[in-house]
């Protein structure tokens, strides 16, 4: 499967691994519940790791892991909870996170405009269309009020 | 007033051109009803019982008369030649055609006017006084501010899916004016010991389902951290408002829950990440209160004599200089009101004639400005005392001169049934008999000072619950009731009105205003207007006569 990564479609590399499911050797992303519970067999997998977060988690509480972390999904369950937003924002503007923020799930190509201004840089997407459609809205606009995350 | 500058321009022209790849898309079936709905939303366009309704903001209420001249044209070319003033200081349409809302948007760009934001649960237009820099009881002029928060809202890329709409107000005067104690945000321009100006903030307030009085957050916060401190709410807001259930999902819900003490913690421990690193510059400030300078006054416009002549010589514009006037601080100068609430006009509405009549107005004797008030009338804010006569001459000849400013016709009124989906009761019927029975304008001014505030249903979109009187439409066995409240007000003394009894019926709620004034006019003391003698008295001698004959 390809995303969208800095502007680019790039080959997905990563897999989540569900709560129930064995780890798997590679770049994997697990959820925060499970990043807390298991976090020293995490800490050393063969592979890189990410969280896969709900919109609902708190960024702070895993904050102080984040130079362990090498992706964050942003996982949307619905379009319209504003929260993920501001879960890209903290980990750009607060924690000063590096590495790669992800949209997945069922956010809207019309929103990345927005996601990119707080600091997402990756979307995927079950459908391929969409992704011509991310890559075309993230120039929806070349004037801005506020300043952006990067 | 403000004036693009060329970013502000090509920002709201991308806006538009956004908005037509997502009405085409929509339209081809790529968008799906719940993706556009929240799309269109943040573009001013709901689906109403009949049509769709575009919502124009009116940044502070300000308007050219450039851009009234604008929205005659949308009314005559777009829509059933009128639109509709609403209680935040916008315009409504309400019979555009969906298909034709982004040439609408397109036109409307042309004049530095949008739809951004005038609906979904994002911030919203914000609201000021509609006196702002003229009123003689002002601290500072808000209109600075109020657009250095209009653009910080606008397309704000964390702040555009919160758990329910957002309103901020701003007033800059002793007397509030634009019911800043019942936003999510209220901000009081006020001075501390050293002279600097700042701002109280209030936070929470609300009307709707849950009329909640603002509370003190803040009760001094330096300019410059005016920013700041909103993202600070802002972000506390986005992160813990309510999203599972819409009628708790507004700040004041929120506030409620937490505790005004424990989220002030919660607004400044984010706030202290913050403050240091988004100052708002001296020179920002300047830069915008250059754009609101005072126009060039005529400074021997006190010395004309023509107009204390007419006063005496004319009953008819005398009455009108009474009541459809306000001090200006500048000696021989006027605020004139515009009234939207003839007898025969739904509360609010103006013709495509009238709009381009009184933007004519507006170009000869105030500077070419309009205002757009909180109560849905308009006004020109500077209005020499020597054309005083000949601007209320016009405005008499357009039926925009019924002296009724304040007074019991001066009601607030939600399109109600008639056009509204979320309606139970109909509310522009109803202001219309009312406005029948009160046809004695003397009668009308010996009463005085009353607002009468309603609404066709709980969302309260007509502030019936901080009406000296507020009268709610509700659904009873499909047969349209009204409540009424008494003894709400949305000003310095901001109180939630006392509900009267049970809801009457639709044949009765004439009788029943008519009434509660009677009431007045029999219990009142000498200069005591209907709200005082309601604080004084309580609600039960209404009650008794209201519901005397049950």
């Amino acid at each position: 499967m390809q995303i969208i990564k800095d502007k680019q479609r790039v080959d997905n590399t990563w897999q989540f691994i569900a709560d129930d499911a064995a780890l798997i050797a590679g770049d994997i992303t697990v959820s925060l519940a499970r990043w807390q519970q298991n976090r020293a067999d995490l800490v050393a997998h063969n592979g890189k790791v990410g969280l896969r977060l709900k919109a609902s988690d708190s960024v702070e509480d895993f904050a102080e892991d984040l130079t362990n972390i090498k992706l964050v999904e942003l996982d949307f369950a619905d379009f319209s909870d504003g929260r993920s937003f501001s879960q890209a924002w903290l980990l750009r503007g607060r924690f000063d996170y590096k590495d790669e923020i992800r949209a997945i799930g069922r956010y809207l190509p019309e929103q990345v405009f927005y996601l990119s201004r707080v600091g997402v840089n990756a979307y995927a997407s079950e459908k391929t269309t969409d992704l011509d459609a991310v890559l075309n809205n993230l120039n929806d606009f070349t004037v801005k009020y506020q300043s952006s995350i990067i | 007033m403000y004036q693009y500058t060329e970013n502000d321009q090509i920002l709201i022209d991308e806006r538009v051109a956004q908005f037509k790849r997502q009405t085409e898309n929509y339209f081809k079936g790529e968008l799906s009803e719940d993706e556009y709905r929240a799309l269109r939303l943040r573009n001013g366009v709901y689906i109403q019982t009949h049509a769709p309704l575009l919502r124009v903001a009116g940044p502070y209420g300000l308007i050219s008369s450039k851009q009234v001249r604008k929205l005659a044209h949308i009314a005559r070319t777009y829509d059933k030649n009128y639109c509709h003033f609403t209680t935040r200081q916008n315009i409504q349409f309400n019979w555009p055609k969906l298909e034709l809302v982004p040439e609408i948007l397109a036109e409307l760009a042309t004049v530095q006017m949008h739809a951004i934001q005038t609906s979904g649960n994002c911030m919203r237009n914000t609201t000021s006084d509609h006196l702002a820099g003229v009123a003689v009881d002002e601290i500072a002029d808000p209109r600075p501010y109020c657009e250095i928060i209009r653009q910080w809202t606008t397309l704000h890329p964390e702040f555009d899916y919160l758990p329910r709409k957002f309103k901020i107000a701003v007033s800059g005067a002793l007397n509030d004016r634009a019911a800043t104690q019942f936003h999510d945000i209220g901000l009081h321009l006020v001075k501390n010991d050293a002279g600097e100006v700042g701002f109280k903030v209030f936070v929470g307030g609300g009307l709707g389902r849950t009329p909640i009085i603002g509370q003190v957050i803040k009760p001094y916060l330096e300019q410059k951290h005016l920013l700041s401190y909103l993202e600070a709410i802002l972000r506390i807001y986005n992160l813990f408002g309510r999203r599972d259930n819409k009628y708790k999902a507004r700040i004041k819900i929120l506030v409620k829950e937490t505790g005004l003490e424990e989220f002030t913690k919660l607004v400044d421990a984010e706030w202290a990440h913050l403050r240091d690193a988004n100052e708002l510059s001296a020179e920002r400030v300047d830069e915008l209160k250059a754009h609101f300078a005072s126009p060039a006054y005529d400074v021997t416009a006190d010395t004309d004599t023509s107009f204390a002549e007419h006063k005496v010589n004319n009953k008819a514009f005398a009455t009108w200089l009474a009541h459809n006037t306000a001090a200006h601080k500048v000696s021989g100068y006027t605020a004139v009101f515009i009234s939207l609430k003839a007898p025969d006009m739904p509360p609010g509405d103006i013709t495509d004639v009238q709009l381009d009549a009184v933007a004519d107005i507006a170009d000869a004797y105030s500077f070419g400005e309009i205002r757009a008030t909180h109560r849905q009338n308009l006004i020109l804010a500077d209005v020499k005392q020597a054309d005083l006569y000949t601007v209320w001459q016009k405005l008499a000849a357009l039926e925009l001169a019924t002296p009724n400013i304040g007074k019991a016709t001066d009601m607030i009124c939600c399109p109600g049934l008639d056009f509204c989906s979320l309606a139970n009761a109909g509310s522009i019927g109803v202001a219309k008999e009312i406005n029948e029975a009160l046809d004695d304008l003397d009668y009308i001014h010996d009463i005085g000072e009353l607002k009468i505030n309603m609404s066709g249903c709980m969302n309260g979109c007509a502030h019936q619950s901080v009406g000296h009187i507020g009268i709610l439409g509700v659904d009873k066995k499909g047969a349209e009731w009204y409540q009424i409240t008494l003894g709400g007000s949305s000003e310095n003394n901001a109180a939630i009105g006392e509900r009267l009894g049970p809801a009457v019926a639709k044949d009765e709620i004439t009788k029943a205003i008519t009434t509660i004034l009677d009431v007045y006019v029999k219990n009142r003391l000498e200069e005591e207007t209907f709200l005082e003698a309601v604080n004084r008295l309580g609600i039960n001698p209404f009650k008794e006569q209201v519901y005397a004959n049950n």
